[in-house]
């Protein structure tokens, strides 16, 4: 048997995976802003439109609290609603929506009210589009109950991943970095345009992917900055340093052994986000190590995050504030001394 | 120089600014183009074919007035008279520019004239009413003009800001740039009637709607509207029909346009329209023309060079003015 690689793009393996739901399933619906004819202008559902026509793929108006507010009571009588916020940054207007009804009607309903909604959203910077078109806020989402939070690092994950959210019974917020899309007309990293199998896959919430065994020092991430560490890793081991990547993929739910697990090993770790550093992600996974792996670790645990200040536009403003491979491998040397 | 000879310079310098940006963000992004690469990187929304709505309106206010402007702002602050070399630093990320670099094309803070722009839309419509409630409760004439497109008309913050606005009685003129186009989305498709201006009803304060694209027509407009918020006779909105020349942002395929819809837009351009009425009156001579035209053209260039001769930012500057 031969295995032929079929190198996806990450935008095409999520509406890959967008249509073979629409086509297993009548009731999954694809809305929200130029997601018709122009596809997404993340590319996330190109194609959808002209397979499933304006009844299914529908251009909403810019109004975000009613059509994501649309696809809490779409879900609840029964329609499997996949909605776009074209910009994570633009939650603001839809915020009620989002955080008072579709992450806590379930729990307020006893259960009995389920909501399958995949709210997905494109973020990311390094393209200078400043303080309100670059954020990734994922942690945002994670910090209240209710929403399931998935974050893909590369095309496969993105495919296996989103057909996971769309199966799901509960809200899902699905955040794409715009630079690992292959986009073309903005600067992608080659490293997430991997094979994916034609066919529909799930991949399981909760279950962090070892993206590169090591035993000196593990990096803990997810999205965007998956890739950085990767390279890092290839590039400290020319030095002698043996580097781990765990990949969380999902911060919602949180693979927490994977996190010990990885402590345990290397008794060193360095959480990479690009995140605001306080009181998120990066903060999670410090306290984790702390409460139930602090016995093992050789040293602080220490990160690297955007430094609590709005993303700036200007280019050299804007690379000062997301973490760097340079600045990563930086950290890293210097924990090992 | 005539009021309408004035705002027949103030368009040519919008378009002309307009055109040479578009061509400066290409530098540096060819032949691949790409977002990030190139002196003037990020997003690049340009407001050429539709100058007759800043500067209709614009025209009217004095420096005290406040302007809040959406994600396609040039037109709106050179007709505000933004520092047009500080603005053109700002684009460039440099140091000089408005915000040192923090802000770039979409949040062009210029507090000295009272402009402000944000890139969320429907963004404008709040801080209007603020900005007016100010002035009413300080007992000055000063107003409020709020800038956004059609498609903003669909937010919330719309609704909610006339509603308040007319229960404030607030000196603020809104207004809806219609350019038939939101991204890919036509009007039609996402707005339940024609004209937004005739949302105006539903909260008791007038609405006009004005066909295209004419300066004149929507100074005459604008200046009612105006009148009527200085003299505590409360809000107004207009809706004014125009085009946009560029795709939505640079760089736009436009695949959603029917075939010709963009050159039925051009071959109706406000500027050479205009100038030709101005010369039928005999306000305008050709001479005089090529001077403005000159003019303006040696503005554009001096506030490019500024901008390019103006330091990058040091990176750690990032850290700075999270806090006052
Ligand atoms: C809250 C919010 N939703 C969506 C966007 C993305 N977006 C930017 S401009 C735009 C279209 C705006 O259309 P319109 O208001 O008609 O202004 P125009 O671009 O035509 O000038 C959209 C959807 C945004 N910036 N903010
Ligand atoms: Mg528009």
């Amino acid at each position: 048997m031969t295995t032929t690689i079929r190198k996806l793009t990450m935008a095409r393996a999520i509406s890959e995976a967008i249509a073979q739901e629409m086509a297993r399933d009548p009731n999954v619906l694809v809305w929200g802003e130029d997601v018709g004819v122009y596809g997404g202008i993340f590319g996330a559902t190109q194609g959808l439109y002209q397979k499933f026509g304006q009844d299914r793929v529908i251009d909403t108006p810019i109004s975000e609290s009613a059509f994501i507010g649309a696809a809490i009571g779409a879900s609840a009588e029964g329609l499997r609603p996949i909605v776009e916020l074209m910009f994570v940054d633009f939650f603001g207007v839809a915020m009620d929506q989002i955080y008072n009804h579709l992450a806590k009607n379930h729990y307020m309903s006893g259960g009995s009210v389920t909501l399958p909604v995949v709210l997905m959203t494109a973020i990311g910077g390094g393209y200078s589009d400043a303080a309100q078109h670059s954020q990734t806020l994922y942690s945002l989402f994670a910090h209240v109950p209710g929403l399931k939070i998935v974050v893909p690092s590369n095309a496969y994950d993105a495919k296996g991943l989103m057909t996971t959210a769309i199966r799901d019974n509960n809200p899902v917020m699905y955040f794409f970095h715009k630079g690992l899309l292959g986009l073309g007309w903005m600067p992608s990293d080659d490293w997430a345009e991997v094979h994916v199998p034609e066919e529909a896959y799930t991949i399981p919430f909760g279950q962090a992917a070892n993206i590169g065994e090591g035993t000196d020092i593990s990096i803990i991430t997810i999205g965007a900055m998956v890739p950085k560490a990767s390279k890092v890793r290839e590039q400290l081991r020319q030095e002698g340093i043996s580097v781990e990547v765990l990949d969380l993929r999902t911060l919602v739910p949180l693979d927490k052994q994977a996190i010990i697990q990885t402590a345990k090993k290397t008794h060193r770790v360095l959480i990479v986000d690009e995140d605001y550093r306080s009181f998120g992600m990066s903060g999670e996974v410090a306290a984790i190590l702390a409460e139930d792996a602090l016995d093992y670790l050789e040293c602080p645990v220490r990160r690297l995050a955007i430094p609590d200040v709005p993303i700036p536009y200007s280019r050299p403003l804007e690379q000062f504030t997301i973490p760097s491979t340079t600045r990563i491998a930086d950290t890293v040397r210097a924990m090992m001394d | 120089m005539d009021a309408p000879v004035e705002m027949y310079r103030m368009m040519c310098l919008i378009r002309q600014y307009e055109n040479r940006m578009a061509e400066v963000y290409a530098e540096g992004k060819s032949p691949l183009f790409s977002i990030a690469a190139g002196p003037v990187p990020g997003e690049m929304h340009l407001a050429a074919g539709q100058e007759p709505v800043a500067v209709g309106v614009i025209h009217h206010l004095r420096e005290e007035d406040v302007v809040t402007a959406p994600h396609r702002p040039h037109h709106f602050a050179i007709a505000k008279h933004v520092d047009l070399r500080r603005m053109t630093a700002e684009i460039f990320g440099r140091t000089d520019g408005l915000s040192h670099g923090k802000g770039g094309h979409m949040h062009l803070f210029d507090p000295r004239v009272h402009f402000s722009c944000s890139g969320i839309v429907g963004a404008s419509f709040p801080p209007a009413v603020g900005a007016a409630l100010a002035f009413r409760h300080r007992g000055q004439d000063h107003v409020a003009v709020a800038f956004a497109g059609e498609g903003a008309a669909n937010q919330g913050t719309f609704h909610e800001s006339l509603n308040l606005a007319a229960t404030w009685k607030a000196p603020v003129i809104f207004v809806i740039e219609d350019n038939h186009y939101a991204i890919s989305v036509a009007k039609d498709t996402s707005t339940a009637i024609a004209k937004n201006s005739d949302r105006a009803g539903a909260y008791g304060i007038p609405g006009v709607f004005i066909r295209g694209n004419d300066v004149l027509a929507i100074s005459e407009a604008a200046s009612e509207a105006i009148a009527r918020a200085r003299a505590g006779k409360g809000p107004s909105l207009l809706e004014i029909e125009t085009t946009r020349f560029f795709g939505h942002f640079q760089g736009d395929a436009e695949a959603y346009l029917h075939p010709g819809e963009k050159d039925t837009w051009r071959a109706l351009d406000p500027i050479p329209r205009f100038r030709d009425s101005l010369f039928a009156q005999r306000l305008l001579t050709a001479d005089q023309d090529v001077a403005i035209q000159q003019e303006v053209a040696e503005l554009v260039e001096d506030a490019i060079a500024f901008a390019r001769e103006s330091p990058e930012p040091q990176p750690a500057d990032a850290l700075t003015d999270v806090f006052a």
